[in-house]
């Protein structure tokens, strides 16, 4: 890898990490800090914020300040982190299970408020660090731990809910499309207020063996047949039996220090130090 | 140069939060704790801080840890069923060592309970509420003025032993009135830092003096906070040599330091009496009362002891202060939460007996008076 992407990971002895052979997480990590690298990122300047889940152990590999919270609290703390430094990029990365079940609330509120914040959504249909249970993702009829006889339950439309609940910036891709996911990451990550990159990952050693999908590579093939680019969509409209990716929405709105200055009248420089609106 | 103020406790609070540093509240709307937001949403903006209601005590708790992680002061306040929401967050904030402040106004329990009645509750739930062993620092003021100076207390306590502090007051003292001197200015723990290189810097790397030198997100130190057991530099381990490290540096910083409480953690008088009257919050007014009625009746002294400082419970000290009684009487709004930690240190000869109320009502002197 090229030195300057190096230079975003911690190379004293985290690794090797301990995701499972073919999981979709390391390719995730790989295209957020190539993301890093292309908008010239100082690491003094980012901090990730993580909840508890596989995908939540990305950040201890990143140098950076990096903050491994509760199960589902990456959102509200990272709301406090965000607002106590303005000028730091905060980013949320998370799972289904923790973004999307226990810390649904917040996501919705976070979303609602517009805190400036990217949040990655990594969507892999199961709860992977437990061994493979049900999520909210999951689709119906999908096979996990905890639904042995199929999954009863509907899936969350994530897309509808985060335009439902207010973000501004959601975009949808996989983990097969990596050049595709680094180009989604940076523009949720250059976008001023609440953006989402929802990414569809694989959980071999679960949700593919449990469901007979195949192993790492089967389930990449798996999403590449699926995705259709939504800017390829003859009049915006998906053919069946696909999944759109790219950016699916994107509007203007000001986000919640904006908000606060304008209602207030105050402009909140944070604990004082390089806090500047911009 | 102060002034005197007419205030509730928790007004006092909050004031005196933003005199102690506190720039950043998040919090959610519940009885007897509201009027601590309600301040802090009016006067915080005022002193560049920002306070933010969220969508449930859980996010409160949260986001106040994400805050002082980033280098602002933070706090939150709430009533039980708020405070039961927020245990996860406050054993976060013992493990991964941010400082902050949950202020817990009590309220007849359980659930929903009596939400506009005083109650003593939460004495065992702020010391045992979260998962895992941790030692746990709360303060219980009887007035305003205590209210006042304990938030300073309890800021600095925080920021020293670089761990959640819990002020835990009651529906009377959040909502009694008193005038009281407001200082201008308030004794702030601000430790000077020395300089450290990113290499030379650990997280959890001084052993003594555990507030006065770690950084926050931001400083450019690249650090991880994590709520997994872990090693000096932040990151987890499975190591058990390590993780006994990490559990004993925890219980020790309470532990090694508690001559720090000595001297103010209680208040009493009259000791040496047969009888010893123990209270502590507004109960303890009750008790004072019911000592000036007992010594006029009875033309002699009786014994009065009132606990400032819950937890860390100086068992030993209480011993020793306890030796020449032959009964105790212990006050308290609850179902005899402290009465056994009291059993549990005193000499077993001693008779003691309780005082309890759970009926939304406060103790009063005539209750005490009536067991005497």
């Amino acid at each position: 890898m090229k030195a300057e992407v190096l230079n975003y990971l911690r190379m004293d002895g985290r690794f090797p990490h301990i995701l499972c052979p073919g999981c979709g997480i390391g390719t995730i990590m790989k295209q957020l800090v190539f993301a890093f690298s292309d908008l010239k990122l100082r690491n003094e300047d980012i901090c990730v914020v993580s909840g508890i889940g596989c995908s939540s152990r990305i950040p201890g590999y990143l140098d950076c300040d990096t903050f491994h919270t509760l199960h589902g609290r990456a959102l509200p703390a990272a709301t406090g982190v965000k607002l106590a430094r303005p000028d730091m990029e905060v980013i949320v990365i998370g799972g289904d299970g923790d973004i999307l079940a226990i810390g649904l609330s917040h996501f919705i509120h976070a979303a609602r408020r517009n805190i400036d914040l990217t949040c990655i959504i990594v969507n892999n249909f199961n709860y992977g660090m437990t061994g493979g249970q049900v999520s909210p993702t999951t689709p119906q009829g999908r096979l996990s731990l905890t639904t042995p006889y199929k999954n009863p339950e509907r899936e969350f439309n994530i897309f509808e809910l985060s335009k439902a609940a207010g973000a501004v910036f959601f975009a949808r891709t996989t983990t097969y499309h990596t050049m595709h996911l680094r180009s989604m990451i940076k523009k949720a990550i250059t976008k001023k207020g609440f953006s989402i990159v929802e990414v569809i990952t694989q959980c071999p050693t679960f949700f593919g063996r449990v469901n007979r999908i195949g192993d790492g590579v089967a389930m990449l093939e798996y999403f590449k047949k699926k995705a259709v680019e939504i800017k390829t969509l003859k009049e915006g409209k998906t053919p069946e039996d696909k999944m759109v990716i790219g950016v699916l929405y994107e509007t203007e709105a000001n986000d919640f220090l904006k908000s606060y200055k304008e209602q207030t009248g105050i402009h909140l420089n944070g604990s004082g130090r390089r806090c500047e609106l911009r | 140069m102060g002034e005197r103020r007419l205030l509730s406790g928790n007004e006092a609070v909050a004031l005196a939060a933003i005199k102690a540093g506190v720039r950043f509240f998040a919090g959610y709307p519940i009885t007897p704790s509201t009027e601590i937001a309600e301040f802090m949403a009016r006067e915080l903006p005022k002193h560049g801080g920002l306070f933010l209601q969220m969508e449930d005590e859980i996010a409160s708790v949260n986001a106040v840890i994400g805050a002082r992680a980033a280098g602002t002061k933070a706090m939150t306040a709430t009533s039980g069923p708020g405070f039961s929401l927020m245990q996860e967050g406050i054993g976060y904030a013992c493990m991964a060592e941010i400082p902050c402040l949950v202020v817990n106004v009590q309220r007849g329990g359980p659930a929903t309970g009596l939400p506009t009645k005083p109650a003593q509750g939460d004495v065992m739930q702020a010391r045992w509420g979260t998962h895992g062993d941790h030692p746990a620092v709360v303060l219980y003021p009887e007035g305003v003025e205590e209210s006042f100076y304990f938030t300073v207390k309890a800021i600095n306590l925080s920021e020293y032993l670089r761990m959640p502090v819990i002020l835990l007051t009651d529906e009377i003292v959040g909502h009694m009135r008193e005038v009281i001197d407001v200082p201008e200015e308030v004794e702030v723990y601000s430790p000077k830092r020395r300089k450290k290189s990113k290499e030379e810097y650990l997280h959890y790397g001084d052993e003594t003096n555990y507030g006065a030198e770690f950084a926050a997100f931001g400083e450019g130190y690249r650090i991880h906070i994590s709520g997994l057991t872990h090693r000096p530099d932040g990151f987890p381990t499975n190591d058990p040599e390590v993780i006994a490290w990490k559990m004993e540096r925890l219980r020790r910083k309470v532990y090694d330091n508690l001559a720090m409480f000595v001297g103010w953690d209680w208040e009493f008088s009259d000791i040496g009496s047969e009888v010893c009257l123990i209270s502590y919050g507004s109960v303890a007014r009750a008790a004072k009362e019911a000592k000036v009625i007992y010594e006029k009746e009875k033309n002699k002294p009786l014994g009065l002891l009132r606990f400032r400082v819950i937890w860390p419970f100086p068992e030993r000290r209480l011993k020793e202060l306890l030796r020449s009684a032959l009964k105790v009487v212990v006050c308290e709004m609850n179902q005899g939460q402290l009465q056994g930690e009291i059993e549990r240190a005193i000499s077993p000869d001693i008779q003691v007996i309780p005082v309890n109320r759970v009926d939304g009502e406060m103790i009063t002197p005539e209750d005490i008076l009536s067991v005497l």
